[in-house]
C-alpha cells in the first residue's frame, strides 16, 4: 500500500541493485525498513536497529552503510546494491563462494552485513586506505599485506554472537587472494 | 512408479565428512527468511510499551491519546487483553514465565516489564505510539542487587537437585595438606543473538498460525495452545531459520502479544522486540556469587570439595542457574557438598544461556583448581589428571566414556605445554605481559523424545521431516547426513524439512541435545523404512512414509554419567599500560562423542569458545540500584567479542565411543563455553601474577590489582 505524498511522507525512486523503484515513503522510514518492509528484500537484516551491529550493512555508491541510520527519503540518487544484487544468475559472488565453502557463518542472520562489510574491506585495502592495525600508514607505503589482524580489524563493525570470526576471517582472506589475482590477471590483459 | 533402493550401491559413510550447509546458499544470497520476513498482505505491526519503574502497580495508561494517532489500530493492556491460562506445566516440564504472559494483571514486577502493546498499520505508526503512550504508576520500593550473603536466599532446585553432601566437610578440610578457599564472581549476561524475537501471527480458517523464531516449533506451539485454552491441532507454529538462540527463544511476550492482537483484531499481526526491549523480556544468565573450599593431600588429591553457587532470579519466576553442578561430575573427594541458592529479587527473570550452571560454574571450579596446583606446586593438568575420578562423584554411577585425560594429552602436546614454565609473572614482550592456562570441561549429553517422518519419494528421494531447530548448529545438515547414511544413500538424495509443529513432538534445540534426540527418532525410521522397502515394494505416486517415536528406546537406555568432555588451553598478552588483555592463541580439544559434520562442529566448538573470552573479558550488564534498570541495554553498551578480539583460536577432537549408545551423538553447543573462561584467567594469573575471580577482566580491574611482588602472588 503506498499512500500519497503528504506532509509526513515523499515519492521516492531508490536505484537498488541496478533497479529503479518508485514508493511513498514516511519520513521516518530508515532505508532498512524500505528495503524490508516495503520492497521485501529481507536479505538485509535488522540485528539492533541502531548502528551498532551492522547487520544491515549494505554498499551505497560502492562503500559500506549501514542501513538502519539513513533514511530512506535521503538515499535518493545514490546506487544501493543488497546482497540480493551480489551473485550473477547462479553465480555466487566470490565473497558469497567463500563463506559458503568456509562456513563463515552459523545462523545466518549476520552474514548479509559480514558478505557486504567484506567486498567494500576489499575494495578499501585495494584503494590504499589504512586501518587502525596498519604499521605503516604513509600513503608512498602503499595497500599494507591484507593479514587476518587487518581483516579482523576492518570487520570488526560486523559482529557475529555465534562467533564464526575464524571462518569469515579465512573466507575473507580467500576472496581477497581471488580479488588481487583477478586485478594481476587484469592489469597483465591490459599491459598486453 | 519407481522401486526405491536404500543400500544397493556401495555409498561411502556421509556422517565425520565435511559437508557445506545445504541451506548456505540461501544464507549468503539472503534469500533465506527468518521469522520477521514473511509477508502477509493486511499485517499489522505490535509494537510493545514497557515499564519505567522496577515495582509497583499500573495506575493509569492513556489510551484515547495514542487511539487518535494515525494507523494506530488498538492499545492492548491488563484493562482489555484476552485472559491466558498460566497454571500448567509445560513440555520441558516447568510452568510458564509470567513475563511471557502479557497483560493479565496491573502490577509490575521489575522495570522493562510489557505494560501495553500499540498495534498499528506500519512500523513506524506503532513504534511512535508506543513511545507517546503515558502510563502511570504506583512506585514501591525496589530490591535490585544481588549480594553473597543476601538474607532471602534460598536452596531450589531448578534442572538438578539444590544440594548435595557426603563425608565430613569441615574435616577433611582441617586434615588437607593445601586448602583454597575463595569467592568468585560472574555477572548477568545476556544471549544477544543476531536475530531479534519476532513473531507473525494470524488465523487461517479457523486454525492460529504462528510464523516465529524459536528452538522448537511444537514447544511455542504446545506452550501457545495451553495458554490459549486450544486444541494442539488448532495451532501451527513455523521457524524456518532462526538467527541463534542460545538458550533464550522459547515463549516469550512477543509471541503471546501477537496472537492476542490477532484475535482481537481479526488480522495478521508482527511483533519484534527491539534490541533494547531484548534485555528484558528475553531473559539472561544472572550473575553468580560463588565460594569453593578444596582441600588436597600433600600430592594433591582431593580430601575436601565444596561448591555453593548463588544466583537471583525474578519475584514472579524461580530459574536456578546451577554453577555448582559441575562438580558433581567432574571431581571426587570424601568430603564433598554441593548447593545452588536463589534469591528473589525485582529484576526480570533470568532463563538458560548457553551452559546454563557449567560456565559460570566452571569459571569458579576450575580457577580454583589452578590456585590449588599452584600451593600444591603441581602442574595443573597433572592435579586434574590424579583426580580423575571412577565414578560419578555424587550418582556412583559409571561414566559412558571419560576421554578427559586424552584430551588433556592431546591438547598439552599440540599447544606446547610440555615448554611451560609454571612461575607467574615472568614472561615480558614490550608492555606485555604473557600467560597461558589451561582448564576442564564437561556437558551432559542427554537426549529428548522425538518423533520422525521419512518419505520414500517415488522418484527415489527421501523426505525427512521433524520438529527440529538449527539456531545455526548446522542440525539442518547433519540431519541430512544422518539420514542419509541411515538409509545408505548418498545425502544428494535426502531432503530434510525441518521447523514446523505440524511434523509432530520433538525435543527443542537445547541442552545439546538437539542434534543427538532428533537423529535417533531418524536412525529409526530409517530401519523401519528400509524394513518396508526390503520386501520389494513399489512407491505409490504418494510415496511410503513411516513414523518413528523414541520414547520408548530412550527408556530403555542404561543409568550412566553420559558427558562430554574438553580440554581448554589459552595464551593472552596483558598490556601493562592499559590493563588490556588480549587472548592470542587458543585450544580447546573435546571428546564430544560421534562427529557427524566437522566443519560445522569444529564452527560450533570454535564459537563457544569465542564466548568464552567474551565471558572472560568483555560481557556484564550493569544494574543500576536506583532504577533497577540496566545501564545502556544495547550492543554499544554490552560488549560482546567482535572480529579484533579473536585471535587464533581451534577446535578439535579425540576418539570417544559409548559402545551401549545407539547414536553415539553427545553435541557440540555448549560445552566449547565451558572452562574457557577459566582458562583465561587462569593464563591472566601466569602472565601477571594477580588472580582475577570477578569477571570480567576488565582493564580497570587489571590495572588497579596488586602489583605481583617476586615469588608471591596478589589478588584482585
Amino acid at each position: 500500500m503506498a499512500p500519497a505524498p503528504s506532509s509526513t511522507s515523499s515519492a521516492v525512486t531508490l536505484n537498488i541493485n541496478g533497479e529503479k523503484h518508485q514508493l511513498t515513503v514516511d519520513h521516518r522510514t530508515t532505508l532498512l525498513d524500505a528495503l524490508r518492509e516495503r520492497l521485501d528484500l529481507t536479505g538485509t537484516k535488522k540485528g539492533c536497529d541502531q548502528g551498532q551491529c551492522g547487520a544491515c550493512t549494505v554498499l551505497v555508491d560502492g562503500r559500506r552503510a549501514v542501513a538502519c541510520l539513513n533514511l530512506a527519503v535521503a538515499a535518493e540518487g545514490r546506487e544501493i546494491t543488497t546482497i540480493e544484487g551480489l551473485a550473477e544468475g547462479d553465480r555466487l559472488h566470490p565473497v558469497q563462494q567463500a563463506f559458503l565453502d568456509l562456513d563463515g557463518y552459523q545462523c545466518g542472520y549476520c552474514t548479509p552485513g559480514q558478505i557486504c562489510s567484506a567486498i567494500a574491506v576489499i575494495e578499501e585495502h585495494a584503494a590504499g586506505w589504512p586501518s587502525a592495525a596498519t604499521e605503516d600508514v604513509r600513503p608512498e607505503a602503499g595497500p599494507p599485506p591484507l593479514t587476518p589482524e587487518e581483516i579482523r580489524e576492518r570487520m570488526s563493525g560486523n559482529l557475529c554472537r555465534c562467533g564464526a570470526y575464524v571462518s569469515i576471517v579465512q573466507a575473507v582472506a580467500r576472496a581477497a587472494e581471488a580479488h588481487g589475482e583477478a586485478d594481476t590477471e587484469s592489469a597483465k590483459e591490459t599491459a598486453a | 512408479m519407481t522401486t526405491a533402493t536404500t543400500g544397493r550401491t556401495e555409498v561411502k559413510g556421509a556422517v565425520g565428512t565435511a559437508h557445506t550447509r545445504v541451506e548456505g546458499r540461501d544464507k549468503v544470497t539472503g534469500a533465506a527468511r527468518y521469522a520477521g520476513e514473511v509477508p502477509f498482505a493486511d499485517l499489522a505491526h505490535g509494537w510493545l510499551a514497557l515499564s519505567t519503574v522496577a515495582r509497583g502497580r499500573v495506575r493509569s495508561i492513556d489510551t484515547d491519546a495514542v487511539l487518535g494517532m494515525p494507523g494506530v489500530l488498538a492499545v492492548l493492556h491488563h484493562g482489555n487483553a484476552p485472559r491466558v491460562d498460566t497454571d500448567y506445566i509445560g513440555l520441558l516440564g516447568i510452568p510458564p514465565d509470567p513475563t511471557a504472559a502479557v497483560f493479565q494483571d496491573d502490577r509490575v514486577p521489575h522495570a522493562g516489564w510489557p505494560v501495553a502493546l500499540v498495534v498499528a498499520e506500519t512500523p513506524e505508526q506503532a513504534r511512535e505510539a508506543a513511545e507517546a503512550l503515558v502510563v502511570t504508576y504506583d512506585e514501591e520500593p525496589h530490591d535490585t542487587a544481588l549480594t553473597s550473603d543476601h538474607p532471602g536466599a534460598y536452596p531450589a532446585d531448578g534442572h538438578m537437585p539444590a544440594e548435595t553432601e557426603k563425608g565430613d566437610l569441615a574435616a577433611g578440610l582441617a586434615s588437607s595438606a593445601f586448602v583454597v578457599d575463595e569467592e568468585y564472581t560472574t555477572p548477568e549476561e545476556h544471549h544477544s543473538m543476531m536475530e531479534p524475537h519476532a513473531a507473525t501471527a494470524l488465523w487461517d480458517g479457523g486454525r492460529l498460525e504462528v510464523i516465529d523464531s524459536n528452538q522448537g516449533a511444537t514447544w511455542v506451539q504446545t506452550e501457545l495452545a495451553k495458554m490459549f485454552s486450544l486444541d494442539e491441532s488448532a495451532v501451527r507454529v513455523r521457524s524456518e531459520h532462526i538467527g541463534g538462540g542460545f538458550g533464550s527463544k522459547g515463549l516469550r511476550a512477543h509471541q503471546v502479544s501477537a496472537v492476542m492482537a490477532a484475535t482481537v483484531l481479526h488480522r495478521p499481526v508482527r511483533v519484534v522486540m527491539t534490541r533494547r526491549q531484548m534485555f528484558s523480556l528475553a531473559g539472561y544468565r544472572s550473575p553468580t556469587a560463588q565460594r569453593v573450599r578444596l582441600g588436597a593431600d600433600g600430592d594433591g588429591r582431593l580430601r575436601a570439595l565444596e561448591h555453593r553457587s548463588l544466583n537471583q532470579t525474578s519475584t514472579v519466576y524461580e530459574f536456578v542457574e546451577p554453577g555448582a553442578g559441575v562438580a558433581r561430575v567432574m571431581y571426587d573427594a570424601d568430603a564433598h557438598r554441593t548447593a545452588n541458592h536463589v534469591v528473589r529479587l525485582d529484576v526480570p527473570s533470568p532463563t538458560f544461556m548457553r551452559a546454563p550452571g557449567e560456565a559460570p560454574g566452571s569459571f569458579a571450579i576450575e580457577s580454583a583448581l589452578d590456585e590449588l596446583a599452584e600451593r600444591c606446586g603441581l602442574d595443573p593438568i597433572e592435579l586434574r589428571l590424579r583426580n580423575e575420578p571412577e565414578a560419578g562423584p555424587v550418582s556412583g554411577l559409571p561414566f559412558s566414556s571419560r576421554n578427559l585425560a586424552a584430551c588433556f594429552r592431546e591438547g598439552a602436546r599440540r599447544f606446547g605445554w610440555a615448554e611451560r614454565d609454571p612461575r607467574p609473572g615472568m614472561r615480558r614482550n614490550g608492555r606485555w605481559l604473557l600467560g597461558t592456562g589451561t582448564a576442564a570441561a564437561s556437558f551432559g549429553a542427554g537426549a529428548g523424545p522425538s518423533t520422525a517422518l521419512l518419505t520414500a519419494e517415488a522418484d527415489g528421494t527421501f523426505t525427512v521431516r521433524i520438529a527440529a531447530a538449527d539456531l545455526g548448529t548446522g542440525a539442518r545438515t547433519a540431519l541430512t547426513l544422518v539420514a542419509a547414511d541411515a538409509l545408505e544413500v548418498t545425502p544428494e538424495r535426502v531432503r530434510v524439512r525441518i521447523g514446523d509443529s505440524d511434523f509432530g513432538p520433538a525435543m527443542i534445540a537445547g541442552g545439546s541435545m538437539g542434534t543427538r534426540s532428533w537423529a535417533w527418532a531418524i536412525t529409526e525410521a530409517a530401519r523401519d523404512l528400509r524394513e518396508r522397502l526390503a520386501l520389494g515394494t513399489t512407491v505409490p505416486p504418494e510415496g511410503i512414509t513411516v513414523r518413528s517415536d523414541t520414547t520408548a528406546a530412550l527408556g530403555a537406555l542404561a543409568q550412566k554419567e553420559r558427558h562430554s568432555f574438553g580440554a581448554q588451553f589459552a595464551e593472552v598478552a596483558v598490556d601493562t599500560a592499559t590493563g588490556e588483555v588480549r587472548v592470542r592463541r587458543m585450544l580447546g580439544i573435546f571428546a564430544a562423542g560421534r562427529i557427524v559434520n566437522p566443519l560445522t562442529a569444529r564452527n560450533q566448538l570454535v564459537g563457544g569458545m569465542i564466548w568464552g573470552i567474551s565471558m572472560a573479558l568483555h560481557e556484564e550488564a550493569v544494574r543500576d540500584r536506583s532504577t533497577g534498570g540496566l545501564y545502556a541495554p544495547d550492543l554499544a553498551g554490552y560488549h560482546v567479542a567482535t572480529h579484533a578480539d579473536v585471535g587464533d583460536i581451534d577446535a578439535d577432537w579425540v576418539e570417544d565411543h559409548d559402545p551401549d549408545d545407539p547414536v553415539g551423538i553427545k553435541g557440540v553447543g555448549e560445552i566449547g563455553i565451558v572452562g574457557a573462561a577459566a582458562a583465561v584467567a587462569n593464563a591472566v594469573w601466569h602472565a601477571t601474577g594477580v588472580r582475577h575471580r570477578s569477571l570480567p577482566i576488565r582493564p580497570d580491574r587489571v590495572l588497579s590489582a596488586t602489583a605481583p611482588t617476586a615469588g608471591g602472588g596478589a589478588d584482585a
